[in-house]
C-alpha cells in the first residue's frame, strides 16, 4: 500500500488544499511546481476514490450501553426502497 | 422581629386633639408602596380560573382570576395582549398568569398586572421550563464557548431512539452526504420518566467510544410533554459535560428545549442535525475538481512564466556574448574594407586620368613632332650645344641641323641679331 493510499479523505483533502494554495502563491521552481502538480493530481484522485467507494459503517452500542459492546446494525429493508438516490457523480 | 405596622409613628400628622387624620391619597399611596416593595408580589405565577373576561376598546384586557375561595382582579395591557401566543377562549378557563400585584389608586383596587399567560396544564411545565432556563442561564451553562464541529467527522455518535423515523432519517442523510464516516448509535428512550437518565447514560457511553468526534442528540416532533426529557436538568448538564461537540435536533423548527440552549449547535430537526454534522460529498467532489483545475492552471502558469523568463534571459545572454561582439566588429571590418576598396578604385582611376593628361602634354612637347612641322634643331658641331641665339655662333662655325628624318651639316656665313 503506497503512502498515499493510507491517507484519510480529510488528510488528502487538506493537503490538496494546501498544495493548490502554494502553487497559486507562485514563485516556485519548475521542479517544485511539477512535483506539487503530480502530488496534487494523485491526491485529487485519491479523494475522488474515497468519495466514490465509501460505505457508511454503522454500529450500535449494546442496550447495556457498555462502550465496548458494539454490534453492526443490519440495514432495515426500508433503505432498499429509499427514493433518495446515492448519486454517483 | 419588629411587628410590621401600616402607620409609622414618625409620619403621623399631629392634630390638636392628639388624633391622627390622613388623606385617602396618602393611605392609598402608602399601601401601594408597601405592595410594590414586596418581592414575591412583584414577580409571581398565579393559577386561577378566568371570569369577567373583557376586552376594552383601548385594547387593554380586564378580567378576574378566582378559585373556590377568593378572586383577584387582573389587567393586561394591550402591548402584552398583542404579544401573547395564547389568550383564554373565555370565562371558566384555567390559566396560569404571571405579573405583579399593585394598586390602582383611582378605584383603590389592588390587582394583578399580567405580563404572561399560559393555559394552566401546560403552564405548570412552562413555569418549570422558564425557571430552569433562568437558573441555568445565570449559572452560565448557555454561555460556555460553543465548540466548533469537526469539518470531516470520522465517527459520529447518535443518541436517539432506535425505532422510528428519526434514526432512519439520520442514517439516510449521513449515507447520502458523507458515507466516509462511521456511525455509532447509542439507543435510548426519548420520552417518559426513564428518558432523561437513559439519555444521560447514552451520551456518556457514546462519548467514551474511541474516535467519536461529534454527537447528534435527536428526537422527532411531539407535544411539549413528549419533548420534556430534553428540558431535564440532568440532560442539560450531561450535554455541557460532553467531551466532544453535540448537535441537538429535537422536535420541529418551533420547538426549543433546554437541550437546544446547552448544545454546541441547535438544529431545527433531526435530519437537519445530520446535515449540519457532515459535509456533502457532492460538494466535496466539486471542490476536488476545482482544486484539480487550479493545479493544472497553476502548473501551466508556472511553466509559462518560467519559459518567458528563460527567453528573456537568453536574449540578455545573446546581447552580452563574445559572438555578438565579434559580429559587431566583423560588420565594422566589412564596412571599412568596402570603404577602402571604394577609395583605392577612385585613386586608381584618378591616377589613370592624370597619366593620360601627362602623356598628352608630353606628346605635345615631343621635339620630333615640332620638327615634322618644319622646325629644326641647330647644334654646334664642335660641342653639340643647341643654338638658340645669334651670339652663340660665329661665321665659319660648323653646325649640325636636325630635321624630322635626319641631320645634315652646314656652316655659318654671317649672323644678324
Amino acid at each position: 500500500m503506497s503512502e498515499l493510499e493510507t491517507l484519510s479523505f480529510e488528510q488528502a483533502f487538506t493537503e490538496l488544499e494546501e498544495l493548490v494554495r502554494q502553487l497559486e502563491a507562485g514563485d516556485l521552481s519548475l521542479d517544485q511546481t511539477l512535483a506539487l502538480y503530480e502530488r496534487g493530481m494523485a491526491l485529487a484522485a485519491h479523494c475522488n476514490a474515497k468519495l466514490d467507494m465509501a460505505e457508511l459503517r454503522i454500529r450500535q452500542l449494546a442496550p447495556g450501553l457498555e462502550p465496548t459492546a458494539l454490534g453492526d446494525v443490519p440495514e432495515p429493508d426500508t433503505f432498499e426502497q429509499d427514493t433518495e438516490p446515492d448519486t454517483p457523480f | 422581629m419588629k411587628q410590621m405596622s401600616l402607620f409609622d409613628q414618625s409620619d403621623r400628622p399631629v392634630q390638636p386633639s392628639g388624633a391622627r387624620v390622613y388623606t385617602v391619597s396618602q393611605v392609598t399611596s402608602r399601601i401601594k408602596t408597601w405592595l410594590d416593595n414586596d418581592r414575591v408580589l412583584q414577580d409571581l405565577w398565579l393559577e386561577g380560573e378566568v371570569s369577567n373576561w373583557r376586552s376594552a376598546p383601548s385594547g387593554h384586557i380586564y378580567f378576574t382570576l378566582k378559585d373556590a375561595a377568593a378572586s383577584l382582579r387582573c389587567v393586561m395591557w394591550r402591548s402584552t395582549a398583542q404579544q401573547l401566543a395564547y389568550l383564554p377562549e373565555g370565562d371558566g378557563v384555567a390559566v396560569l398568569a404571571h405579573g405583579k400585584i399593585s394598586v390602582y389608586e383611582l378605584s383603590g383596587q389592588y390587582q394583578l398586572y399580567v405580563d404572561d399567560l399560559q393555559p394552566a396544564g401546560l403552564g405548570a411545565l412552562y413555569v418549570e421550563f422558564e425557571r430552569l432556563k433562568a437558573r441555568l442561564a445565570q449559572e452560565g451553562l448557555f454561555d460556555r464557548p460553543k465548540r466548533p464541529l469537526p469539518p470531516f467527522p470520522r465517527c459520529i455518535g447518535v443518541v436517539t431512539s432506535p425505532s422510528g423515523a428519526v434514526w432512519r432519517d439520520i442514517q439516510n442523510v449521513l449515507r447520502r452526504r458523507y458515507p466516509l464516516a462511521e456511525v455509532i448509535l447509542a439507543p435510548t428512550l426519548v420520552q417518559g420518566e426513564e428518558a432523561p437518565s437513559q439519555i444521560v447514560a447514552a451520551l456518556r457511553a457514546v462519548s467514551q467510544v474511541p474516535g467519536v468526534d461529534v454527537i447528534i442528540l435527536a428526537r422527532g416532533g411531539g407535544s411539549i410533554e413528549d419533548l420534556w426529557a430534553f428540558n431535564d436538568e440532568r440532560v442539560a448538564r450531561a450535554l455541557a459535560a460532553a467531551p466532544v461537540p453535540v448537535v441537538c435536533g429535537v422536535g420541529h423548527e418551533t420547538d426549543v428545549t433546554i437541550a437546544d440552549y446547552v448544545a454546541d449547535l441547535r438544529a431545527p430537526t433531526p435530519s437537519a442535525a445530520a446535515e449540519l454534522v457532515v459535509p456533502d460529498r457532492r460538494e466535496l467532489a466539486r471542490q476536488v475538481a476545482d482544486y484539480r483545475a487550479r493545479l493544472v492552471a497553476g502548473a501551466q502558469e508556472t511553466v509559462t512564466r518560467r519559459r518567458r523568463q528563460l527567453l528573456s534571459e537568453l536574449r540578455a545572454l545573446r546581447r552580452l556574448s563574445p559572438q555578438s561582439w565579434i559580429d559587431r566588429y566583423r560588420q565594422r571590418v566589412d564596412e571599412l574594407s568596402h570603404a577602402a576598396q571604394r577609395a583605392s578604385a577612385y585613386r586608381l582611376a584618378l591616377n589613370r586620368e592624370q597619366l593620360r593628361g601627362l602623356r598628352l602634354r608630353l606628346s605635345a612637347l615631343d621635339p620630333k613632332a615640332t620638327l615634322q612641322r618644319g622646325y629644326a634643331i641647330v647644334r654646334r658641331a664642335a660641342d653639340q650645344r643647341v643654338v638658340n641665339r645669334v651670339g652663340q655662333v660665329a661665321p665659319g662655325d660648323h653646325l649640325v641641323i636636325h630635321v624630322s628624318d635626319g641631320t645634315f651639316k652646314s656652316m655659318v656665313e654671317e649672323g644678324t641679331p
